[in-house]
């Protein structure tokens, strides 16, 4: 049983015009095994959070705790976290050029686990995830993500998760531009790590369709930098009828 | 040029537009009109193959030049080295051309001129190591319907000196593949330029380099469309690390009057993994007639992206290795057009361990 625990948390990323705050004091608690969903309006940092807990160097992190079974992460490197057992699905993969999805994974994994997965296994271990989540096994020899369509990156996202085996995986807006069989497809991998790990997660999104999918346990509204509300499954479906009027002020 | 002397248009000042770029002071008297250029014939066949045969005789040039190294080892040269490779012929396995007479101790020339025969097909790699300071030509002429690979690799030793021309005549049909390599050396500047013969012809032309501190490596393409419905691609890649590291890669292309249907683009990026480094990127697009297929370029230089590290290092990489991963992907992208394992592999460990001697 493992603890993701978020205190107070205050990031600010660097403008033009200085200094500008984007998350104003967010607390969270993640335990293993939890399904959490964050909605919230468009700009209002769920982003901003999830990059800032993976350590991304565009954020200043200027108050408050990230610690994962009491160990502070925001000390950690980017890689240090994720050995440590985090792991964030981008709302935005990014693509390199030159690295093959198969070099890519196997340098993953071999970083991750402490040492290099055994060549046998792991061929078929990649390929199984691989058709599970409907890939073809071309994209082993692709550059990773160079020219995936916006499903396909969700999906190379959701087959690391797989293979990688995290403790917490934050989901941004994995269900953004998925079909409907990409999205259950993609599900069902979430679901199935979390059956074979008692993975924790954290689900940013927008729609309540992949919570008919993955079911949260908990449901956040994220506005303006904040959590201001907390409940059950049924308030996403009080999101999806009302909007987000009555949280922002302005 | 009629206004200057001889002696002076072999001899540059550094004004000139094609040698303002160069530290003229570090060509080891390959340009200097007061020393002799020793001819040497330095290009050894390392295995006999069926079609190809490689001799020394008195030869005309294909192709004439404004080049003052060209024309230096032109007058130095009596006798260039001749490669034949016979009309029909299927080179299945690459020609591998070492070099041999190199003596690194005084301005040294040499020309090799390469015959490829109607409809033949070869792959040809050039491996240069060991010491140098040589002036030099090879010259290609490609018979309707052939096509070449032509793998240029300087792993020179760091004092090298090499002002080397590539030019390539290509006919109907024909296809010219280039991949210059470019990581040894102290001074390296090639030219790979192009014209063509006939239509329905392509030249593929691609390179990367890696320039560490002092280094100056230089690669001038030119790309001569001077008859119509040919094509031309350029890809060069190069990356620059520690103090003083120094590239240059000039694109030109001319596209004549006549050159109707012309298909052309080329592209340049640059790497910078550090302070102190320098590259010039010049691409050059001269256009005289507007039926054409298409005509671009582009070119950047750079830091390293990021966003990139940020991805590797968020799935549990450590930043070296992950830097490391992308850099070898930087080049990637070229080192594997040359499709020869073992030589692919090879670079990369090369380009790994120049990368070790720069550190960070
Ligand atoms: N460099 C920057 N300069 C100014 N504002 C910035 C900068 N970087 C981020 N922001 C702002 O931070 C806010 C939070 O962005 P973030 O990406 O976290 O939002 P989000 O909740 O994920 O939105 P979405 O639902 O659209 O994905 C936005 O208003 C954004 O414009
Ligand atoms: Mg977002």
């Amino acid at each position: 049983m493992s603890t993701l625990e978020i205190k107070n948390l205050q990031v600010s990323v660097a403008t033009e015009e200085g200094f500008k705050e984007i998350l104003k004091g967010v607390d969270l608690t993640l335990k293993s095994g939890e399904t959490h969903a964050i909605m919230g309006p468009n700009g209002s940092g769920k982003s901003t959070l999830a990059y800032s807990i993976a350590g991304h160097p565009k954020y200043t992190i200027t108050g408050g705790s990230v610690t994962l079974d009491g160990a502070d992460v925001l000390e950690m490197t980017v890689d240090e976290r994720a050995r440590a057992g985090l792991f964030l699905a981008m709302q935005y993969p990014v693509e390199v050029p030159g690295v093959s999805v198969t070099n890519f994974l196997r340098t993953a994994a071999t970083a991750i686990r402490g040492e290099a997965p055994k060549v046998r296994t792991w061929v078929g271990e990649v390929k199984e995830a691989m058709s599970a989540l409907s890939m073809d096994p071309a994209f082993a020899e692709r550059s990773v993500n160079e020219g995936f369509s916006g499903g396909e990156k969700k999906r190379h996202e959701i087959l690391q998760l797989e293979l990688l085996k995290p403790k917490f995986a934050i989901l941004d807006e994995t269900d953004s531009g998925l079909d409907v069989d990409a999205l259950k497809i993609v599900s069902e991998g979430v679901n199935r790590v979390k059956g074979n790990s008692d993975l924790g997660i954290m689900l940013i999104t927008h729609y309540t369709r992949i919570l008919r999918y993955i079911k949260p346990d908990f449901v956040h509204v994220f506005a303006a930098g904040r959590i201001v509300e907390e409940g059950g499954p049924e308030l996403a479906d009080k999101l999806e009828e009302n909007g987000y009027a009555e949280y922002v002020t302005n | 040029m009629s206004g200057l002397s001889t002696t002076n248009y072999l001899t540059p000042s550094g004004r000139e537009e094609a040698w303002r770029f160069t530290p003229l002071a570090r060509l080891a008297g390959l340009l200097n009109a007061d020393v002799a250029l020793e001819q040497v014939a330095s290009f050894a066949l390392s295995a006999p193959q069926p079609g190809v045969t490689l001799e020394s005789k008195e030869s005309e040039p294909y192709s004439q030049t404004t080049d003052s190294a060209t024309i230096r080892a032109r007058s130095a040269v009596t006798h260039a080295q001749y490669l034949t490779i016979a009309a029909n012929a299927e080179v299945n396995d690459p020609i591998v051309i070492t070099r041999t007479g190199l003596s690194g101790s005084a301005p040294q020339a040499t020309r090799l001129q390469i015959h490829v025969g109607a409809n033949a097909h070869a792959k040809l790699l050039i491996e240069n190591t060991g010491e140098a300071i040589v002036a030099e030509e090879i010259e290609f002429k490609l018979e309707q319907g052939a096509s070449l690979h032509f793998i240029s690799i300087q792993e020179w030793a760091p004092k090298a000196v090499q002002l080397a021309r590539h030019h390539a005549i290509i006919g109907k049909d024909a296809t010219f593949t280039s991949t210059v390599v470019t990581i040894g050396g102290s001074l390296v500047r090639i030219l790979p330029t192009v014209e063509y013969s006939g239509q329905g012809s392509f030249a593929d032309l691609s390179g990367v380099y890696f320039a560490t501190d002092g280094q100056h490596l230089e690669h001038r393409i030119h790309v001569d469309h001077n008859i119509p419905n040919a094509k031309s691609r350029v890809n060069y890649k190069g990356a620059l690390a520690g103090d003083k590291a120094r590239t240059v890669w000039i694109g030109d292309v001319y596209i004549r009057a006549e050159a109707e249907g012309t298909d052309t683009y080329e592209l340049n990026r640059n790497l910078l993994l550090s302070d102190g480094a320098r590259a010039d990127s010049v691409p050059n697009l001269e256009i005289e007639t507007g039926e054409i297929v298409g005509a671009g370029h582009a070119s950047t230089t750079g830091r390293f992206d990021d966003e990139q590290l940020f991805y590797l290092e968020s799935r549990g990489i450590p930043a070296e290795i992950a830097r490391r991963l992308v850099i070898r992907g930087f080049f990637s992208e070229i080192v594997s057009l040359i499709k020869i394992e073992e030589v692919e592999e090879r670079i990369m460990v090369r380009i790994d361990s120049e990368l070790d001697k720069v550190g960070k």
